[in-house]
C-alpha cells in the first residue's frame, strides 16, 4: 500500500502520469527504431537505403538479401562456428567458476582472502594490458586460427566468480553436513547438494558468458585469421570486404545473429537483469 | 566400541591413502576447486601482464615463425618506449583527448539520463514497464559490430535516418561520421542509445533498496518532494553512481568495435575517432610495434588507474 501513491520523486498528478507515460513510449522508440530499420533494410531491394525520401518501411518486401546471404558468403558456417565455441565456453566456464565459488564461500583455507583478492585483481585489470603478450601466447601454443585461443583464456571470468559465491553462500550449511554424515565426498556434495540448488544462478551466469562470447569481437580478430574460422561478429564486420554484398545482406546477417540472443533475453530477462545488478548496489 | 565402528577403522587402516583422503579432503578440496582460476590466472593473466612489461622496453625486431619454436627478436630500448610515447607522440595525445572527452559526455549526459529512465521505471503506475524494460535492454546485448552497422545507416549523410529526423526540424543534413566535428557528438549519440538503458538498470536495482520508511518519516517532518530526492534517495544511490561512472570511464578508454568499424579500421577523419585502446592496437597488429603497444598498455592502466583513484578520493568525501 505504502508503495503505491507516492513512490519517487516524479510521481503524482494525473497530467505528470500523462508526461511520464509519454516519455517512457519516446524511450522506447529511440531504442527500437533502430532495430526495425535494421530489420526492414534487410528485406530491402537493393538501392533502395539509398534513395529519398528515408522511410522506415520498404516499398517492397524482397528476400533476396537473405539468398544472396547464404548462397555467397560463409554466414551458416559463422554461425555454427559462433554456437560450438559460445557453446563450450559456456559450459566449461559456468563450471569452473560454480567450483571457485563454492570453495570461496563454504569452505576454509589458508589464503583465502589472498585468492579472492585475486579474482578481484583481475576484475580490474584492463584486458588491453595482456593483449598483445596473450596474442604471442597463443602463437607459441600454435592456437591461432584455432577455437582453443578463444575457448580456454579468460573461461574462469572472475565476475562470474564473484556472483556464484554469492549465490552459493544461501545455500544451508546443515544440509552439507547431513551429506557429510551420510558419508558423501565434497565433490560429491558440489555436484548434488551445491549445484542443483544454485541452478538458476548457472542459469545467469551461463547466459552472460555466452552472450559476451557470442558479441566480442576484438580478441578473436586477433586470434582469428581463415576465413572458414570466423565467429559470426568478425564474420559480419567483414562482410562488405572480400565478399563484396550490400548493406541489405549485412543487414540481414546481423537481423539472424541477434534473434538468439534476443530470444532468451526475452524469456529470463528477469533473472538476467538480477544476476548484472548483484555487485553493483551493494557497492 | 561397536562392531561397524571396528570395520570402517580396519578399512582405513588397510587403505592409507584413503584414510588420509577422508580425513583430509574438506582441507584440501578448496585448493582442488579454485585450480582452474588459479591456474588459468597464472597463465593467461599473470604471465602476460609481466611478459607486456618486460616487452614495453624492448623493440620488437622480427618473429620466429612457429617451427622455429616461436618466440620474438628483441633489442632493449630502456625507456625509449615510455619517453617518445609520453613526450612526443601526438597521436596518442589525440587518442587519450578523444577517450576523456567521450568519458565527460558519458558521465554529463548519460548518468542523468539514466537516472531519469531509472526514475520513470520506479514510478508507480507507469504503463508499459515491460515493454520498456525488453527495449531499454536490447541494444545492450547486442553485439557491438551489429550496433555499428546499423549505426553506419542512422549516420549517413544523404539517406540517414539521423539527418532525416533533424530535418524535420529544418535542421541541415550533418556528415556525422565524415566531419571531424561531428564524429564525437555521434559517437557519444551511439553511446547513449547502447548505455542508457543498461546504466539505468543499476540505478533502478538502487531505488529499490531506498528504504520507504525513511522517506516517509521524512515527508511526515515536513520535507518536499525534492528534499527527499537530494537528501535521502541521491545519497542511498551513491554506490550506483561510483559504479556507473568508473565502468563508464574504463569503458571509455577502451572504445575499440563501434570506432573500428563505423571508420572502416581506420581512426576517422584526421584522427577524431581515434580511442586509446585503438590505437594500441594499430601500434601492435598493423605496425607491428609490439613493444611499444605494450608501453601503451601500461601507460593507459596507470592513467584509468589514477583517474579512478581520484573518482573513489571524490566520492569519499561526499557523504551527506
Amino acid at each position: 500500500m505504502r508503495k503505491g501513491k507516492r513512490g519517487g520523486p516524479l510521481a503524482g498528478s494525473r497530467p505528470n502520469l500523462m508526461f511520464m507515460n509519454t516519455a517512457v513510449l519516446f524511450g522506447v522508440l529511440v531504442s527500437a527504431i533502430p532495430f526495425i530499420y535494421m530489420i526492414t533494410a534487410s528485406f530491402r531491394q537493393q538501392g533502395e537505403l539509398y534513395s529519398l525520401p528515408v522511410t522506415i518501411m520498404p516499398r517492397e518486401w524482397h528476400g533476396h538479401n537473405y539468398v544472396k546471404l547464404f548462397n555467397d558468403t560463409n554466414f551458416i558456417i559463422w554461425y555454427g562456428n559462433t554456437i560450438f565455441t559460445a557453446g563450450i565456453r559456456t559450459v566449461l566456464g559456468v563450471y569452473f567458476a560454480a567450483l571457485a565459488g563454492a570453495a570461496f564461500a563454504k569452505y576454509e583455507f589458508r589464503f583465502k582472502r589472498f585468492c579472492f583478492f585475486l579474482v578481484l585483481a583481475t576484475l580490474t585489470l584492463p584486458f588491453h594490458v595482456i593483449l598483445i603478450p596473450l596474442f604471442l601466447l597463443m602463437r607459441d601454443f600454435g592456437w591461432i586460427d584455432t577455437y582453443w585461443a578463444v575457448i580456454i583464456p579468460g573461461i574462469v571470468g572472475a565476475f562470474n566468480i564473484f556472483l556464484m559465491r554469492q549465490y552459493i553462500e544461501a545455500v544451508p550449511d546443515e544440509l552439507m553436513d547431513a551429506a557429510r554424515i551420510d558419508g558423501a565426498s565434497e565433490i560429491g556434495i558440489f555436484h548434488r547438494i551445491i549445484i542443483p540448488l544454485v541452478r538458476p544462478a548457472l542459469g545467469v551466469v551461463a547466459i552472460l558468458t555466452f552472450v559476451n562470447t557470442w558479441n566480442d569481437f576484438l580478441w578473436p580478430l586477433v586470434v582469428l585469421h581463415d576465413d572458414t574460422k570466423y565467429l559470426l561478429s568478425i564474420g559480419i564486420a567483414t562482410m562488405d570486404g572480400p565478399y563484396d554484398v550490400e548493406i541489405g545482406a549485412i543487414m540481414a546477417a546481423s537481423f539472424l545473429s541477434t534473434l538468439p540472443i534476443l530470444i532468451v533475453f526475452v524469456l529470463m530477462q528477469r533473472q538476467i537483469i538480477a544476476g548484472l545488478t548483484q555487485g553493483a548496489i551493494r557497492g | 566400541m561397536s562392531a561397524s565402528a571396528m570395520t570402517v577403522n580396519k578399512r582405513a587402516k588397510g587403505w592409507p591413502v584413503s584414510g588420509w583422503w577422508s580425513r583430509n579432503q574438506r582441507k584440501v578440496i578448496p585448493y582442488i576447486f579454485l585450480s582452474p582460476f588459479l591456474l588459468s590466472f597464472l597463465i593467461f593473466t599473470v604471465y602476460p601482464a609481466g611478459a607486456a612489461f618486460f616487452l614495453s622496453f624492448q623493440r620488437v625486431r622480427g618473429f620466429y615463425s612457429p617451427e622455429e619454436g616461436g618466440g620474438v627478436v628483441l633489442e632493449y630500448k630502456g625507456l625509449d618506449n615510455y619517453e617518445r610515447l609520453l613526450t612526443k607522440d601526438k597521436r596518442f595525445r589525440t587518442a587519450i583527448i578523444n577517450g576523456a572527452e567521450f568519458a565527460a559526455g558519458t558521465v554529463l549526459i548519460q548518468m542523468p539520463l539514466a537516472l531519469g529512465v531509472a526514475l520513470l521505471m520506479n514510478a508507480p503506475h507507469v504503463r508499459f514497464k515491460t515493454l520498456a524494460r525488453l527495449a531499454f535492454f536490447a541494444p545492450y546485448i547486442t553485439s557491438a559490430i551489429v550496433v555499428a552497422w546499423i549505426f553506419t545507416l542512422v549516420f549517413d549523410e544523404r539517406y540517414g535516418l539521423l539527418n532525416a529526423v533533424i530535418g524535420l526540424f529544418g535542421l541541415e543534413s550533418i556528415g556525422w561520421i565524415k566531419d571531424k566535428d561531428f564524429v564525437m557528438p555521434a559517437l557519444i549519440i551511439l553511446g547513449l542509445w547502447t548505455w542508457v538503458g543498461y546504466n539505468s538498470l543499476f540505478f533502478l536495482a538502487g531505488l529499490q533498496n531506498v528504504p520507504d520508511d525513511l522517506k516517509e518519516a521524512a515527508r511526515i517532518d515536513g520535507a518536499g518532494t525534492l528534499r527527499v530526492f537530494w537528501h535521502i534517495t541521491i545519497p542511498f544511490l551513491r554506490p550506483v553512481f561510483v559504479f556507473v561512472i568508473i565502468t563508464g570511464l574504463i569503458g571509455s578508454f577502451s572504445l575499440f568495435t563501434q570506432p573500428y568499424l563505423l571508420f572502416d579500421s581506420g581512426a576517422g577523419p584526421q584522427d577524431s575517432g581515434l580511442f586509446p585502446l585503438m590505437y594500441l592496437f594499430f601500434m601492435g597488429f598493423d605496425n607491428f610495434r609490439m613493444g611499444y603497444a605494450s608501453a601503451i598498455g601500461y601507460v593507459l592502466t596507470v592513467i584509468i588507474l589514477l583517474v579512478t583513484g581520484v573518482q573513489l578520493l571524490l566520492f569519499r568525501f561526499w557523504k551527506v
